[in-house]
């Protein structure tokens, strides 16, 4: 048969966008979605009539992510949305946050699972107050690819000075806040320039436009520089005539990688043994990386459950009943000291109670303010925790999915607190030439 | 021009990046583990549909070579496709699974709930499939529902918390935050949980592709007695047929989606294999459900509505 390009397997990319509509962002939101046709023709027609009826005269492209009622009717963005739109290239995942400063958790839960982030700036206003609390956001999320979209570069006469200055400021203030890579396209959303097409109106530009940067930026990392984590979800016993003595150990492995024949080590009762084999969900495999959902067989058979965590016996992370973490409170009511709370990290959740609150952090300026004694919904602060059983947990800089955990309500269910273990901001890395790289990359 | 801090890792060589369909699948076996570990009375919905299927599926790849451990419901509206409840008795038969029905018509038969004018019989399911999640005490609900499919369900969680009634509110639900899934819910309370979430109507049917999976023939080209209703292809069954006006006539039709008889249209097409109906669909103009489902015309917040009320 005529196979199109569309037909093949790609990668992935999860993103997010932070901005808020003043910035353009539904515009640019709408204009990747429109210019790579993943608005389909009823979804269009939906909102022409839904423009229509408020009196408005062109599509309001923002009525394609804001799917409920009440953000229809107050013309504003409550909740993270997510979109998909492919490309020949690469498949989508857009994680639509708004950029009010009362919707922190929502930047923070969209970043969460993003590899880059999107933020926008109005040319006019340069970096704005927002615009260093969405800096922070990626920074504490550790989000590994910031984009700058410099938007309404029309509005500038399409200036390069404008631009270089801007890109300048934020670079220099998020390599500070530790942000390994920025980013930096002028573009116009409402007239296109460098969206998707390059623009004919910024000659001095050499980059690429949002989508080809989409396209191309690195979904995955050099893995040997990553600690090997599998915690354990479930443990396999068919108990069937035909596998009446197979145990696998089943999970997804949350970092690195592992290989038949390696030796390793259960979190956290410590026992050893070594890999016999790795099931790819049906298929034999010598080795297997994250984010693959596995199932492990190993030589010996030794006491493993639901919630344990396997590592290679010479990388063990150790375990602790003391955390120290950065924490976004994502909750109506507060986090306070002496809060009795349940800790979900990995597969296991224990009991754990809030031993102090040394700081909270005022994102717009980093400003810290000591002891608040609460944590109220979308603040940031750090927090001392002590769980009631040993956890093996790992720095947030060196594991997104291991230095993680969320807090949870014991009596309602209610998820509390995200929290990232270790420092809160990665520490700036030293300035490097690159001189195969043609973007601006600042 | 070029001051960079930038650590550029490999350059567009990502030896270790997971196909896009890899990814999607790794992400929703870790899901049905999840649920697996941390639930009682787990149950996946299952409608014969492509987006059951590719469920099922999944699921017994994640539990392999053990069972499923998890039953099977069907909330049955009565109005449905002979070859999808086949296909639905098949799957149950080959996979050892046991299957629950709740019945649309026994609700209609006992008087409790009443046919709506226009026949459609989509909004009376969340009353049966409500009472039986109760009377079975399921704790967790598997759905095939998948945020790209409509812009209610694009605010959707992976695992969403119902009260008792079922009920869905959007303004109450837990921040998901990386894959750390909060299922923690009060007796009575249940959680859906939707694993094909970041799945595309295409993915779905690539992976089918892929995993050379079994489908109902109905979503394939074929030829069919079908008349015009609100712009629609209805097949005439037990439901009922045209009214004065509607005109029988046969034509090459597939159906995109699998539902109520009288209120998912079948759409043009002579896409008789797998790879003819995946070009087709990267090169369709409508969404499945724009294309297929009347009910959901009906209004702007139609699906939030049924949502909220506790349907699927």
């Amino acid at each position: 048969m005529s196979t199109t390009t569309e037909l093949t397997e790609t990668t992935l990319l999860r993103f997010a966008t932070a901005g808020s509509v003043d910035d353009g962002k539904s515009t640019l939101v709408g204009r990747l979605l429109h210019d790579s046709k993943s608005v389909l023709a009823d979804q269009l027609e939906a909102v022409e009539h839904a423009s229509r009826n408020r009196g408005q005269e062109t599509p309001d492209l923002a009525l394609l992510t804001d799917g409920l009622r009440a953000e229809r009717e107050q013309g504003i963005t409550i909740d993270v949305a997510y979109r998909y739109f492919a490309t020949p290239k690469r498949r989508f995942i857009l994680a639509d946050t708004p950029g009010h400063v009362q919707y922190t958790r929502n930047m923070v839960t969209g970043a969460s699972t993003a590899e880059l982030t999107v933020i926008l700036i109005d040319a006019r206003n340069g970096v704005v107050e927002q615009t260093r609390r969405h800096a922070a956001v990626a920074a504490l999320l550790r989000v590994p690819h910031v984009v700058l979209a410099v938007n309404k570069m029309d509005l500038v006469g399409y200036q390069e000075s404008v631009f270089a200055a801007i890109a300048e400021e934020f670079t220099a203030y998020a390599t500070e806040l530790g942000v390994p890579e920025v980013t930096a396209i002028p573009i116009s959303a409402l007239a296109g320039d460098n969206v998707v097409e390059p623009s004919a109106n910024m000659d001095w530009y050499g980059g690429p436009t949002v989508l080809e940067h989409l396209e191309t930026v690195p979904v995955s990392h050099d893995l040997s520089h990553c600690h090997a984590r599998l915690p354990v979800q479930y443990v396999i016993r068919p108990q069937t005539a035909e596998h009446p003595d197979y145990r696998g150990y089943a999970g997804q492995i949350a970092a690195g990688s592992f290989h038949v024949g390696e030796q390793i080590t259960v979190l956290p009762s410590g026992r050893s043994t070594r890999i016999a084999g790795i099931d790819l969900l049906g298929e034999p495999v010598d080795v297997a990386w994250t984010t693959q959902s596995v199932t492990l067989l190993l030589e010996d058979d030794i006491d493993i459950s639901r919630g344990d965590l396997i590592v290679p016996s010479k990388d063990a992370p150790p375990t602790t009943q003391d955390i120290e973490a950065t924490v976004c409170h994502v909750a109506d009511a507060p986090l306070t000291v002496g809060h009795r709370v349940l800790l979900k990290h990995g597969t296991r959740t224990v009991k754990a109670i809030v031993k102090d609150i040394p700081s909270r952090l005022t994102l717009d300026d980093l400003s810290l303010h000591p002891h608040p004694g609460q944590l109220v919904a979308n603040d940031i602060g750090r927090v001392k925790i002590r769980t009631a059983e040993p956890l093996p947990v790992d720095s947030y800089a060196d594991s997104r999915r291991t230095g993680s955990f969320i807090l949870i309500d014991p009596s309602d269910g209610t998820t509390l607190t995200a929290g990232m273990v270790g420092e809160s901001f990665a520490s700036p890395e030293p300035v490097k030439d690159d001189s195969e790289d043609d973007g601006w990359d600042f | 021009m070029t001051t960079t801090v930038s650590t550029v890792e490999e350059g567009t060589h990502t030896p270790y990046a997971l196909s896009h369909l890899d990814a999607l699948e790794s992400e929703a076996v870790h899901i049905f583990r999840e649920v697996a570990g941390e639930f009682e009375r787990p149950v996946i919905l299952f409608s014969g549909g492509k987006d059951s299927i590719v469920m099922l599926h999944l699921a017994l790849k994640a539990f392999a070579p053990a069972a499923v451990p998890f039953s099977l419901l069907h909330v049955d509206t009565g109005h449905n496709f002979p070859e999808v409840i086949e296909y639905r008795d098949r799957a149950v038969a080959k996979h050892g699974l046991r299957l629950h029905v709740a019945s649309v018509q026994d609700y209609i038969d006992r008087g409790v709930l009443k046919e709506r004018p226009d026949g459609t019989r989509n909004p009376l399911q969340t009353l049966p499939l409500t009472e039986k999640i109760q009377s079975e005490k399921f704790d967790a609900v598997f759905g095939g529902g998948r945020r790209d499919e409509e812009k209610a369900r694009a605010k959707e969680r992976v695992f969403s918390l119902r009260d008792e009634f079922s009920q869905w509110d959007p303004r109450r639900q837990r921040p998901e935050l990386w894959n750390l899934y909060n299922g923690r819910h009060a007796p009575g309370e249940h959680v859906r949980v939707f694993p094909l979430s970041n799945w595309t109507e295409l993915d779905v049917w690539q992976y089918i592709a892929r995993e050379d999976i079994e489908l109902p023939q109905i979503y394939f080209a074929h030829e069919r007695e079908v008349f015009k209703r609100s712009g629609m292809w209805l097949t005439a069954g037990e439901w009922g047929g045209p009214k004065e006006g509607e005109t029988v006539e046969k034509r090459l039709v597939r159906y995109r989606t699998v539902g109520d008889m009288s209120c998912t249209g079948a759409v043009d097409s002579d896409a008789t294999t797998l790879e003819a109906v995946i070009a087709e669909i990267a090169a369709s103009r409508l969404t499945e459900r724009g294309a297929t489902r009347a009910d959901d015309k009906l209004s702007e917040a139609a699906m939030e509505d049924r949502k909220r009320e506790g349907y699927f």
